[in-house]
């Protein structure tokens, strides 16, 4: 074979994907990675905000699992075209807001694009039947292949022997003897098999590779669709069900209320796209109110609120600055709302 | 060769690199472009991916809350 068959791979900084690759690097394939950005995965984000955990070192896991293999690795940003996945699932979704069915059928899809532009042969994902109850069994493997138009050009290495011979093995790019017939929710396949390449290091996702699997993000993302009245969103909002702490105290408007330094340094960048508030009398944090116009009634029970979290909660008053967004600024001095008039359910 | 800037301030990772890989695609070798970030994470992921593709990172230097990367384009651009 004089010029290697070329490959690309779906990497999503787990274990699976990256033996998916190295398997056929095994066999001398030309193999590069791709890696999506929805606006929900679990990278960085909350780690780089929170400024306990800038000390942790931290890494794009798709890029060092890269690195770690030698493969180039191509992100593509697909957060507005992802909406539509997360809005009208065709599948519907898992046991959260995660609609795990679609967006795979959408990130294959997405790869295969990219497949036909650089003139690769073929897709490869690190799927093993079994693995994840809704979007790896047997019965959703070919409605992945045959919904993103990949067919038989999506080889799945870590279980391909458990399914008929793809284009690439038929062909004989791919030696099929060669790739594996992992199966269930075991792990131990994949760890013998990264203890025969020589990988001891990985990051083993809990829950799956974004936040869409989450119960109190989906929860969150529920609410603000709630109280706009429309499931409407955009990057600034995914951005903000990550940080704070939510409260909605009226249906109409929410409160984000910086946990700490690093969150109310994040928040600073979102000052003039919302009502906000801050303890003058005191520290307290920043708190951004989301939500159509607040009434004078409102803003006093925000205000409260603010109060509430500030350093100055057992004080008899706090003064309380309320900007709105043409910047115009105000001091209300008001009474720390008591814990006991907070019910839990404004707690989102 | 010529310079070039790329503010990438107030986004987070992986933003930034992505950012810095479309903003690559148009430049020629030897080219060099300074990134500007307010995620740390950036001083991680950023010169990760020019290890992948063969650029280089010629400096990062720290200004108050921002970061500065200037990235060098390899030879084998993208
Ligand atoms: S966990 Fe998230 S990124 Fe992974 S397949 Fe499901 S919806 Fe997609």
């Amino acid at each position: 074979m004089s010029t290697p068959r070329k490959a690309v791979a779906l990497i999503s900084g787990g274990l699976d994907s990256m033996l998916a690759a190295k398997t056929l690097l095994a066999q001398g394939i030309h193999v590069e990675g791709i890696n999506f950005f929805t606006g929900f995965c679990v990278e960085g984000h909350t780690h780089a905000i929170r400024k306990k955990d800038q000390e942790k070192p931290k890494r794009n896991n798709a890029l060092w699992v890269a690195e770690q293999i030698g493969i180039k690795l191509h992100i593509v940003d697909v957060v507005d075209e992802y909406k539509d996945v997360l809005l009208n699932p065709k599948h519907g979704y898992g046991s959260n807001m995660n609609p795990c069915l679609d967006c795979k059928g959408f990130m294959v899809k997405k790869a295969y694009e990219w497949m036909l532009a650089h003139s690769f042969d073929f897709i490869i994902t690190g799927e093993v039947i079994g693995q994840r109850p809704m979007s790896q069994r047997k019965d959703t493997m070919p409605v992945v292949a045959r919904e993103s138009g990949a067919l038989d050009r999506l080889l799945r290495p870590l279980c391909a022997k458990l399914l008929p011979p793809t284009l690439p093995e038929r062909e004989g790019w791919v030696d099929r003897e060669r790739l594996h017939d992992f199966s269930g929710r075991t792990r131990k396949p994949q760890m013998a098999l990264a203890a025969q390449f020589g990988i001891t290091e990985y990051s083993q996702p809990a829950g799956g590779c974004c936040f869409l699997t989450d119960v109190s993000y989906s929860k969150k993302l529920v609410d603000l669709w709630t109280g706009r009245g429309t499931r409407e969103y955009d990057f600034d909002d995914l951005m903000l069900l990550k940080v704070g702490r939510h409260l909605r105290p009226r249906p109409h408007f929410k409160l984000i209320v910086g946990r700490e330094e690093g969150e109310n340094r994040f928040m600073e960048g979102y000052r003039h796209q919302f009502m906000h508030f801050q303890t003058v009398s005191c520290p307290g944090p920043l708190v951004l109110a989301d939500g159509g116009a607040l009434s004078d009634d409102d803003v006093l029970l925000a205000a409260g609120l603010v109060a509430r979290f500030s350093q100055g909660r057992d004080a008899a008053q706090v003064d309380v600055q309320v900007t709105d967004t043409l910047g115009v600024s105000r001091t209300l001095t008001v009474t720390p709302r008591p814990a006991e008039q907070i019910p839990a359910e404004w707690y989102v | 060769m010529s310079h070039h800037q790329l503010d990438a301030r107030r986004i987070l990772c992986p933003m930034p690199v992505i950012r810095t890989q479309n903003k690559v695609q148009g430049l020629a070798a030897g080219d060099t472009l300074e990134v500007i970030c307010t995620d740390p994470g950036a001083l991680h992921d950023i010169p990760a991916w020019c290890r992948i593709h063969g650029h280089h990172v010629l400096e990062s230097r720290q200004q108050g809350h921002e970061w500065i990367i200037t990235v060098q384009v390899g030879a084998s651009a993208n």
